[in-house]
């Protein structure tokens, strides 16, 4: 009869702690991030045209031609993408080469973003319906991925790039062999 | 008086607006494949794929700009003669399984399908035990 009464309360605390792990789980903040799962494969074989007469179209062949890059995906009607913008200027003056995806853009629009909160890109790769972007594994703009020498994914940053973001994209760019 | 306080008001609202993209959809994604059959299996396909912008619906619910453009990517391939599955692996190689609503079963999620049959195997232990014992 004791051993029922135990196995009883044992089954008690099995629910309640299923119920805590619930309320738990319900309480936190839900993440709306989706990962790539790109990172340490290469880039696939693509080729863009140019977007702004200003800068040349970008390729796969681009990214693989020895020089560690940051390849920022980005849009004129992307609100965070003009915060991350000081950012990119930052980033770029610290020697960093920016390579940008200008994602479902029209030219001209692509042209007054650039010129009212500057042009840190040394490419950038007109991407009108986004296929370059869905083969990297990115599913919003702003993000930024760190691709090495051999145009291999090492990081992504999912989101604008914030101040303190800076020295990490640097430091990923460092470890990616700049 | 009342337009003042209507304005900022308006603009709020348009905010999100502002935020879309001007350019046309892609090909395929409002046009369907001129094969039926091959439409039919891409349509099969585009209700299990998750938006990837609009996290809780299937690409083939979504009027998201990414939607239409992951049809597009859907429809092109299947129409050269992918078949569904190498679509889809396609973008799980690319998202990981989030982006596909097929149940799969992987290192992850074995216990969801283990549990239940455990649980049946234990009910109908203890259920012939009473039985033998009400005997």
């Amino acid at each position: 009869m004791i051993r029922m009464r135990v196995f009883l309360w044992v089954l008690v605390a099995l629910a309640v702690a299923l119920f805590a792990l619930f309320a738990y789980q319900l309480s936190q903040p839900k993440n709306e991030f989706v990962q790539s799962a790109m990172i340490g494969e290469p880039v696939p074989p693509f080729d863009l045209p140019a977007s702004v007469p200003d800068r040349p179209g970008l390729s796969s062949a681009h990214l693989a031609d020895g020089r560690p890059k940051l390849l920022n995906v980005f849009a004129s009607w992307c609100p965070p993408c003009r915060v991350e913008a000081p950012q990119l200027e930052q980033l770029e003056r610290s020697g960093a080469n920016i390579v940008g995806l200008a994602i479902r853009d029209r030219p001209e629009d692509t042209a007054a973003f650039l010129a009212a909160y500057g042009n840190p890109f040394s490419r950038i790769g007109r991407d009108d319906i986004s296929e370059v972007q869905l083969s990297i594994g990115s599913s919003a703009a702003p993000e930024t991925f760190v691709v090495d020498g051999r145009g291999i994914i090492r990081y992504q940053h999912i989101g604008e790039i914030r101040p303190e973001h800076v020295p990490v994209l640097l430091a990923e760019l460092r470890e990616a062999g700049a | 008086m009342k337009l003042g306080l209507v304005l900022p008001l308006l603009v709020a609202l348009a905010a999100p607006a502002i935020a879309q993209d001007q350019l046309p959809p892609a090909p395929y994604a409002y046009r369907q494949i001129a094969d039926p059959a091959l439409e039919a299996k891409a349509q099969a396909l585009m209700e299990t794929l998750r938006c990837l912008k609009c996290q809780s619906q299937s690409i083939a619910d979504s009027d998201a700009p990414l939607a239409g453009d992951m049809r597009h990517q859907v429809r092109s391939r299947i129409a050269a003669g992918e078949e569904p599955e190498a679509v889809r692996a396609w973008l799980v190689e690319r998202y990981g399984d989030y982006v596909s609503y097929k149940p799969a079963m992987s290192a992850s999620t074995w216990p969801l399908f283990a549990i239940p049959l455990v649980l049946l195997a234990l009910v109908a232990l203890i259920l012939r035990r009473r039985l033998a014992r009400a005997k």
